[in-house]
């Protein structure tokens, strides 16, 4: 033991530093020990954050995995040009599936409901890119503070082959040392950013001067209000039904997904310390704005025992 | 400036406020106590009066509370934090969940973990990661079983600051004398533990007394809230005091001109100049450069993950662990460590399983139950196997050396956990106590002379052929084929061969299970001493377990063992029967015989696989040489990709 450093103060790291060096450990623990990881890249600020610490986990080489995203053909518009903009100024190879089926099946958030869409064109078609490429590690931007069952959810969580959850069978995970063994044609998802809230997240976009989607940020947008949820029309897909008006308001959004599913939050906030000082006083959590959890409080748990992330 | 005064500030002093953030520290912490004792109530309570909850989770939460409350029309805070449905419906927390809080000074991880004898194992693993226990006490029933049990997992783990929270105070009219008698009491018990704080405070968590806020009832009180003892409370100390040490996770090669290692420091401080060694070989190097997260750093410490490159060109791959030169840790293939079973199949001493320790993954089994510790009275017990959370004092015994210290002088480098090498599933929880005499110490000298230096002479990729099938199958005529090709090729070969072995090295050995377990694990090494030699080793022996050809795979380096699956269907040996046997066999003159009354299981995905049922070994034979060509072994050495 070095004697000289006590009665010194100890020079813990900060709240950020902690959780960026535990990423970074985690990102590099799957490269390790996996034969083919990919990481899921949704676009979202929370991607944005784990694709970022990716980064630094290999520098100076580049990450040793693609990204993959799973694209239901109802992302914003902006989203997509990010993302494409973004493989490319990182030079990452970038896979893009989309469920072919529901392509043929002309599966919409519109005619078929929120949960047929999410079932089919994300949960679906995400195990299906998974087995085609053969993926034994998936990353995922899951936060264990979303959502009630995600607070249990591992940092190495186990899918059996069918990309199945099993909530009461999970494996014990102790200090920093993941188990990485699986059999063949099981997988397991990582979570790298299990520890980060919401506000750590917007604080590391801040301090690192992380790009991300401009839609994050308030802007005149044209909006349609639904089930006392603001809806952006992005495309002409979007069909008004009756008594509904197209208005401009100055909108951001908090989550990005399918832009039908997505609510916007009426705000001024169109810099990041607007966004955080919106944040620190928010009085509705994130995921409100997710159509897809509202069926029952449960819902969560349900789809990811399906293999939703 | 408090979260609450946000409201008021222009955009700039938002900016000092997040500015401010970045010196902001973290607490991991754990909160345990028996069911009825109101952790999850106390955790709702920190979130709620953290002003953390939102208020549509606080919409869902009456919606829930009306559903499953236990607490007639109040708000339920406990079910802010059980999560998962089924523990919903019977009200008790079943697995360890995280929560999140944050005030202006910290921000706090807390794992719930549930209070139940038999939730040993969750409890185990909240406390791994935490850097504080939080005990709750039900003051009408003052110190239970269960307390002392929790104190005690607590100390085993290496949990260092522990808070008493004496709580449902209210329900004992605020006594201070009741307070006392059992913050007394708790104080003797604990002496004997390793805490360095200990800090008792009256509480309600349902009423919020002293949780957050002081409360008005207890005026004899003058200690701090728990949230004020959370945010002041100082850890952390050991892990920077304590010498350095890197457990290297990735290789990281761009290019000729970088190679670095990378890692997450253990422990201690280092910086650029300074020496350190490669535990194990003794190498010793210098550091070149640190890359920290946001580019070169002249030094770097304990929790921080970083990339090392050094001033020599020094063999250093996943697994090894980089520490001072001053201060070395322990390396053996022997030692004694606490162990928590986890699983629903009892432990076996000798039978092996995965031991992961940093980032190194060996062969590991239990050699000999010291003794059980019994959680509630601590006593020893004696014990031949293991059940779910019992706790024992083992010795193991690893298929290699590994460096490590001893858990109370490092909870990271002292760590490890045992995984089933059949299910995968992580089985045991250790804390390495001392390394065995035996294998300690030897820090082994670097050998100038060494595997990559004899295989280069001799122009070859060293590796093992393993030749598996039942008897009959043709594995060694097919071996015997392959040898005589290597031999013209101008390859070094060795054959062994299972009648062979058996009537030399192995001639004590029956055909018992036991007994051809200890016969492959001979084997294995043997050819493990014949592949460091530089040689290519062809074995051919029936070895009928799956996890006994993984253990001999496991000795190997990495892509060094090639399973050849010489697959011919128990008829065709039958009918071949070169040796007679199965005619003995089915007679009953031979007990134990593979295929009859012993078990063959078939490997999973071999290397290579031979359906041999009319194919002519030559063309076998030649199957195989390709095999080895288009991987590289027969194309003079070719330097292998370090680490990855």
């Amino acid at each position: 033991m070095n004697m000289q450093s006590h009665g010194v103060t100890p020079e813990r790291l900060s709240n950020l530093k902690r959780l960026e060096a535990e990423s970074i450990h985690i990102i590099r623990e799957v490269a390790a020990e996996f034969s083919n990881p990919v990481m899921l890249y949704s676009i979202g600020k929370d991607s944005g954050v784990m694709l970022h610490l990716a980064m630094k986990a290999f520098y100076p080489s580049k990450p040793p995995f693609p990204l993959l995203h799973v694209d239901t053909t109802w992302k914003f518009r902006e989203m997509i040009r990010f993302r494409d903009d973004t493989a490319k100024r990182l030079g990452l190879d970038l896979i893009v599936h989309t469920n072919p089926e529901g392509l043929e099946k002309n599966i919409s958030p519109f005619d078929h409901g929120s949960s047929v869409h999410t079932r089919i064109m994300k949960t679906e078609a995400l195990k299906q890119a998974l087995d085609k490429y053969g993926f034994d590690a998936a990353f995922g931007g899951a936060r264990r503070d979303e959502e009630k069952s995600r607070a249990k959810e591992r940092v190495f969580s186990f899918r059996n082959a069918n990309h199945g959850w099993d909530p009461k069978n999970q494996r014990p995970e102790l200090w920093n040392l993941y188990n990485a063994r699986v059999a063949k044609g099981e997988s397991i998802r990582a979570f790298p950013l299990s520890n980060w809230t919401e506000l750590d997240i917007w604080q590391y976009i801040l301090t690192e001067d992380i790009p991300m989607v401009p839609l994050y940020f308030a802007a005149p947008r044209p909006v349609v209000e639904r089930d006392g949820m603001l809806i952006m029309v992005d495309d002409e897909r979007m069909k008004l039904q009756a008594g509904e008006t197209i208005e401009e308001k100055m909108v951001r959004f908090r989550t990005l997904g399918c832009y039908p599913l997505t609510g916007a939050i009426e705000s001024e906030a169109d810099t990041l310390p607007a966004i955080v000082r919106e944040m620190l006083i928010a009085r509705t959590s994130e995921r409100q704005g997710r159509l897809i959890d509202k069926d029952e409080s449960a819902s969560m748990e349900k789809k990811k025992r399906e293999g939703y992330f | 400036m408090t979260i609450a005064d946000i409201h008021e500030t222009a955009e700039a002093a938002v900016n000092d406020y997040i500015l401010a953030q970045e010196t902001k520290d973290q607490l991991r912490f754990l909160t345990c106590g028996s069911v009825d004792d109101g952790k999850s109530t106390l955790i709702g309570r920190l979130l709620y009066d953290t002003k953390l909850i939102f208020e549509d989770q606080l919409a869902a939460l009456e919606r829930d509370s009306r559903k499953h409350g236990t607490v007639g029309e109040d708000i339920d805070l406990a079910l802010l934090v059980d999560g998962l449905e089924a523990e919903r419906e019977q009200g008790i927390t079943i697995d360890v969940a995280y929560r999140f809080f944050a005030t202006d000074k910290r921000k706090f991880i807390v794992a719930d973990t549930p209070g139940h004898e038999q939730y040993t194992r969750n409890m185990a693993t909240g406390a791994s990661t935490a850097d504080l226990a939080v005990l709750l006490v039900d003051a009408r029933n003052g110190l239970m079983v269960q307390t002392r049990r929790h104190a005690f997992i607590a100390s085993l783990l290496g949990i260092r600051h522990v808070v008493l929270a004496i709580n449902k105070i209210d329900l004992v009219g605020f006594s201070q004398e009741r307070f006392e008698e059992i913050r007394k009491e708790f104080g003797t018990f604990a002496n004997g533990f390793d805490f360095e704080t200990l800090e008792a405070i009256p509480m309600s968590a349902r009423y919020g007394d002293n949780v957050t806020a002081k409360s008005d009832k207890m005026s004899w009180y003058s200690g701090p809230t728990l949230l004020e003892h959370l945010e002041a409370v100082e850890f952390g100390e050991h892990a920077l005091e304590a010498p350095f040490r890197f457990p290297v996770q990735w290789v990281n090669r761009p290019n000729l001109d970088f190679r670095g290692y990378s890692g997450t420091i253990a422990s201690g401080r280092v910086s650029v100049g300074e020496e350190l060694v490669v535990a194990g070989p003794a190498k010793a190097s210098r550091v070149k450069t640190i890359v920290g997260p946001d580019g070169e750093v002249p030094e770097a410490r304990a929790g921080e993950a970083i990339t090392l490159t050094l001033e020599d060109e020094i063999d250093i791959s996943r697994g090894d662990l980089l520490s001072s030169t001053a201060h070395r840790p322990d390396v053996a293939d022997q030692f004694a460590a606490h162990l928590i079973w986890m699983s629903d199949e009892p432990l076996l001493p000798g039978r092996p399983y995965m031991l992961k320790i940093g980032a190194r993954t060996v062969t590991a089994t239990v050699s000999e139950i010291k003794h059980k510790i019994n959680v509630n009275t601590f006593e020893h017990m004696a014990g031949k196997t293991l059940e779910l959370n019992e706790i024992a004092f083992c010795n193991f015994s690893l298929s290699s050396a590994v460096p490590f210290d001893p858990y109370e002088a490092n909870r990271t480098t002292g760590a490890f956990i045992l995984i089933d090498r059949i299910s995968n599933a992580t089985v045991g929880a250790g804390m390495v106590w001392f390394a065995l005499r035996r294998a300690s110490n030897i820090h082994w000298q670097a050998l100038e002379i060494d595997k990559t230096a004899r295989s280069q002479k001799l122009g070859q990729k060293p590796a093992v052929l393993w030749f598996t099938g039942l008897s009959g199958s043709g594995k060694s005529t097919i071996a015997s084929m392959v040898e005589k090709k290597l031999h013209v090729d101008g390859r070094q070969t060795y054959t062994l061969d299972g009648d062979n072995v058996r009537h030399g090295l192995n001639k004590d050995l029956g055909f018992t299970d036991a007994d051809r377990v200890e016969n492959i694990r001979r084997v294995g090494e043997v050819a493990k001493l014949f592949t460091d030699a530089g040689l290519i080793t062809l074995v051919s022996f029936i070895s009928p377990f799956r996890s006994e050809r993984r253990m001999a795979r496991d000795l190997m380096g990495e892509g060094e063992f090639i399973e050849v699956f010489v697959d011919t269907p128990i008829e065709e040996c039958r009918r071949r029967d070169p040796k007679g046997l199965y005619a003995k066999a089915d007679r009953g003159e031979i007990k134990n015989f593979t295929g009859i009354d012993s078990p063959y299981e078939a490997p999973g995905n071999p290397e290579i696989h031979i359906r041999n049922i009319d194919r002519d070994p030559e063309d076998v034979a030649e199957e195989i040489i390709t095999y080895l060509r288009e991987k590289g072994f027969l194309a003079g050495f070719a330097e292998d990709g370090e680490g990855i």
